[in-house]
């Protein structure tokens, strides 16, 4: 540090160091605040439309771009509604829905207010319902896609936060990962228990409701199967009614 | 400012492209060089970011240089790297959410990326605004030259894709060829780096 000396103040002083850092991250402070304010109204909107896509992904509506998928959106579901554990009706949602259902966390999913995204694939009802569970790392979360018998997965789409790139993360890259829930039941036949899970391959019993699972990342397909058999349950009285 | 394309500003401009190269010379930033360059477009976004990041730092640290207390100058450093670091992240994630989502927490943690501090801390603090904007710029565009050139190799070879278009046709897999999943792992981006630095060293110090 050549050059102190020509700035008149003695800048290894004790006030002048608490003075500089103050103004420092003052000045910082505000100037984060500022650019966090200006950008969120940005941020929610690609945040909606991340999520749009999620959705429309587990009804195999795929690769679309940013306004082509909030288009498909707002025609295919019917209604975003709200039920609770006991099948009732809390919210029913509204066309192109971004009220009701759209807007539940997985908190909210916890305190019994369950999201039902009612769809019309091709003149079909499909039911889009959200699970979130833990997967290695972190968050895991997905959509299923249930046909109008609602008992048949018509699709699935899961997204995680930080699994492992290559092993755990394909339960998010692999599209043919995610394709094999298509067709599967959620109940096995005379039971009302949740069987549909991830399993590895040597242990596929009853293909019928058990995927095979992503070789190297067996925890974070257990974290898959507690996520369904423990969001599905949710919706169990739904289900079968 | 008749002097911005002075012989100083050259050299510090042409150097850390390649024989002062911060990743294949100074042997920085390699954790987030093998982390985010499984695919090409992340890895270009990675670069413009660092580039960014180090430019505005180095020019910002250089201008208050002589106000900033010595003993406390590397918080001031990371306290202005920081700031930057959060409005690129938040402009990513504005305009850019796809890739955002991608880099995931790389793009937080340039802020421990050892370019940016190695790069204040030798130059910014001793140099002027302008060549600290110039050795801010190169040193990041090196950065980003490494990153996307392994980025190439890993999506080429990984998923037979460049920038996500399929380049590897149908065909060539039809006769048997199969994606290499290793190159997708981050332990094969060491090994490219690794490569790339052998080559860097064969090329350049022959006399050694």
């Amino acid at each position: 540090m050549t050059e102190e000396k020509k700035s008149g103040l003695n800048t290894n002083s004790n006030p002048y160091i608490i003075i500089y850092s103050s103004i420092l991250v003052i000045v910082v402070a505000f100037l984060l605040a500022f650019v966090s304010r200006s950008l969120k109204p940005v941020q929610d909107i690609n945040v909606a439309l991340d999520k749009k896509k999620q959705i429309l992904a587990s009804l195999n509506i795929r690769g679309l771009d940013d306004a082509a998928s909030a288009e498909k959106y707002s025609q295919v579901v019917v209604a975003d509604m709200i039920i609770d554990e006991h099948g009732d009706t809390l919210a029913s949602g509204s066309k192109g829905g971004e009220k009701d259902a759209f807007v539940l966390n997985s908190a909210s999913y916890k305190a019994g207010k369950l999201a039902l995204f009612v769809c019309n694939v091709d003149g079909q009802t499909k039911y889009v319902v959200p699970v979130y569970g833990m997967g290695l790392w972190g968050a895991i979360w997905g959509y299923i896609a249930i046909d109008s018998d609602k008992s048949t997965v018509y699709g699935a789409y899961f997204n995680h936060d930080s699994e492992t790139a290559g092993l755990g993360a394909e339960i998010k890259d692999s599209k043919a990962w995610q394709d094999q829930f298509i067709g599967k039941k959620i109940f096995s036949a005379g039971s009302d228990d949740v069987a549909l899970k991830v399993l590895k391959k040597s242990d596929v019993k009853d293909p019928v409701t058990q995927c095979d699972g992503v070789t190297g990342a067996t925890l974070t397909c257990n974290g898959v199967s507690a996520m369904l058999e423990e969001g599905l349950s949710k919706y169990k009285v739904f289900l079968l009614r | 400012m008749g002097k911005i394309f002075s012989k100083e500003n050259k050299e510090v401009f042409v150097k850390p492209l390649s024989l002062d190269n911060p990743v294949l010379v100074q042997v920085l930033g390699i954790c987030s060089a093998l982390a985010v360059t499984s695919q090409l477009k992340p890895a270009i976004v990675m670069g413009l970011a660092v580039t960014v990041i180090t430019g505005f730092s180095n020019v910002i640290i250089s201008v208050i240089r002589k106000t900033i207390p010595t003993r406390i100058r590397i918080i001031v450093q990371l306290v202005v790297v920081a700031a930057l670091v959060t409005v690129v992240s938040q402009v990513l994630k504005a305009f850019a959410y796809d890739v955002s989502v991608q880099l995931s927490v790389y793009v937080g943690l340039i802020i421990t990326n050892c370019i940016l501090m190695g790069r204040l801390e030798a130059f910014a603090m001793i140099n002027k605004p302008l060549p600290s904007l110039i050795d801010g710029i190169s040193n990041g565009l090196g950065y980003a030259a490494i990153l996307v050139m392994v980025g190439f190799f890993r999506e080429f070879f990984g998923r037979g894709t460049v920038l996500g278009i399929q380049v590897i046709p149908q065909s060539v897999y039809d006769a048997g060829y199969v994606n290499n999943g290793l190159m997708t792992m981050p332990a094969m981006a060491l090994i490219l780096v690794g490569c790339i630095i052998w080559i860097h060293r064969a090329y350049f110090y022959k006399e050694d």
